[in-house]
């Protein structure tokens, strides 16, 4: 069941997503970014998705981190020294620099977690495409979408006739790697050829056809909305040249 | 009316033709079918027709063109084609969009982008979709359909765009007798509002049944056109790959056997199944 905030215009998602990334990433520290996050959650838990967002907004972060608390912690040059580890020295400044960064991964991964998990893509393409933008960017990005899931269903068809032509993709990891190339490269290949007839199938259908077009259907949008994007817009913009001139 | 004259087609960097010296012309609410061997043509035909080769696939057309109700159609941008000619391939699943969430979305794509009101590409999109008894499937995924189902989504879209000439290669290649019974008589129905059609097909039996004219082709050759009940009964048909509608078949194992042979016609053998 959608909610009040799955019902928002994508664009004003859009806007929330990218206001907060750039905030959390022109200004640093540790206030913005952590307030981001918590705005970020809590959107999140009107949308009733502020668990799962969490958990996958650590998930996508994990590998980042590891490095970067890696990297910074052991490596970065500090005065105080918390602890060592063979040659390397723990620094306070090390860990402070790994911790700015971490909760800047983390508020910009809760805002485009936030913004991809609560907006269809068809409903983000649909609305930009009324606001002028021109219909065969909306299908690249629509189609750039769904040729993942498309491929993964392709890879699977394909996987299942080399199985029953007897290619082993079971068992250890070597058995594995060997029996992924007979899937990998017809899948690719016949991909590709698709690309070619969908093309021809959409000349045929007027896709080329210049001017505008009636979509089916429209994504509502407010004056409240538009009010709220543009005051977003421009606290982002007093925040990051308050930023710039060293006020904040 | 359709014409091509004087196609002889090679794909770029291929130096044998895949058409040769081609002439045809579909007047308006004819349906018109070809046959021949894998590899005969048939296929290239249809994307000459269509004004998908040259113009977009590239190749060369020898001197040939493609005339569409008087205007030479040969290096005319595509988008000009649209709506006026309309193709479906073989293979329905790469010929949807990709980017539709629902078939009702699927067929209503070429209306929408021939920039008709919305009013008009809701009602073209519903009476298609019931044309070919596929109405049930309107708010379906289309990546989730059978392969029947595809093509009759195909099917559909086309009709949609109420194209003045439709060409089709192999529209009935997964559907099962009920499904290309369906087809028949959708195109039937087109053809008897004004529109001409280009039907390339392996099933002669469909042909049988809705075509006024049919053409063979032997590699890139036309090799026998006229009336759909002389080419289809002409017994040189094995010779050029192409097997004989039932109707025919029928006829001939009659015959063989020394029996009387009534006159069998093509709707008697769809009464038997």
């Amino acid at each position: 069941m959608p909610t009040a905030y799955h019902r928002l215009n994508p664009l004003t998602k859009m806007t929330v997503a990218a206001a907060g990334s750039v905030a959390a990433l022109a200004v640093g520290g540790y206030v913005v970014p952590l307030a981001v996050a918590a705005a970020m959650l809590l959107g999140a838990s009107v949308a009733h998705l502020a668990g799962r967002l969490l958990g996958l907004s650590l998930l996508v972060s994990l590998p980042i981190a590891v490095s970067v608390v890696l990297v910074s912690v052991f490596t970065r040059v500090g005065t105080t020294v918390l602890f060592s580890i063979g040659p390397f020295d723990a620094t306070l400044q090390g860990a402070d620099f790994a911790g700015q960064t971490l909760v800047r991964l983390l508020a910009i991964a809760l805002s485009v977690g936030l913004f991809s998990t609560t907006t269809d893509p068809r409903a983000l393409v649909a609305d930009l495409e009324r606001r002028g933008a021109p219909p065969r960017l909306a299908f690249v990005a629509l189609a750039t979408v769904e040729a993942v899931p498309t491929l993964a269903e392709r890879a699977r068809v394909i996987a299942e006739a080399q199985r029953a032509r007897g290619l082993d993709t079971e068992g250890g990891l070597v058995a594995r790697a060997r029996g992924l190339l007979p899937i990998v490269g017809p899948a690719i290949l016949s991909s590709l050829t698709d690309v070619e007839e969908r093309s021809l199938a959409l000349e045929t259908r007027g896709f080329t056809r210049p001017g505008r077009r009636e979509l089916l259907w429209s994504v509502p949008d407010s004056a409240r909305q538009t009010f709220a994007r543009r005051l977003l817009l421009a606290t982002l913009v007093v925040l990051v040249a308050a930023h710039a001139a060293r006020l904040v | 009316m359709l014409e091509i004259r004087a196609a002889t087609y090679r794909y770029a960097g291929v130096a044998r033709p895949a058409l040769r010296d081609v002439d045809l012309a579909l007047s308006d609410g004819e349906i018109v079918g070809v046959v021949g061997a894998n590899e005969s043509g048939k296929s290239t035909l249809c994307l000459v027709a269509s004004g998908l080769a040259p113009a977009s696939i590239g190749g060369s057309l020898g001197g040939g063109s493609l005339v569409v109700d008087g205007r030479t159609m040969t290096e005319r941008p595509l988008h000009e084609l649209a709506g006026v000619v309309a193709i479906g391939f073989q293979d329905a699943a790469s010929q949807l969009s990709g980017v539709a969430a629902t078939v009702f979305e699927e067929v209503a794509l070429g209306p929408m982008n021939l920039g008709l009101p919305l009013v008009e590409t809701v009602e073209r999109t519903r009476e298609a979709l019931a044309a070919l008894r596929i109405g049930d499937l309107a708010e379906r995924r289309p990546t989730q359909l059978s392969g029947g189902q595809a093509q009759l989504v195909v099917l559909a879209s086309l009709l949609a765009m109420r194209p003045r000439h439709l060409v089709l290669d192999e529209p009935t290649a997964q559907l099962d007798p009920d499904g290309s019974r369906l087809v028949g008589q959708a195109l039937a129905r087109l053809a008897a509002e004004g529109t001409s059609l280009l039907v390339a097909e392996h099933r002669t039996d469909l042909l049988d049944r809705i075509c006024t004219r049919i053409v063979v082709l032997d590699e890139g050759r036309v090799v026998a056109t006229g009336p759909a009940s002389d080419v289809l009964a002409d017994p040189r048909l094995h010779g050029w790959g192409v097997e004989p509608p039932a109707r025919v078949r029928l006829a001939s194992e009659i015959a063989a056997a020394g029996l009387w042979s009534p006159p069998i016609d093509a709707a008697l053998v769809e009464a038997l199944g």
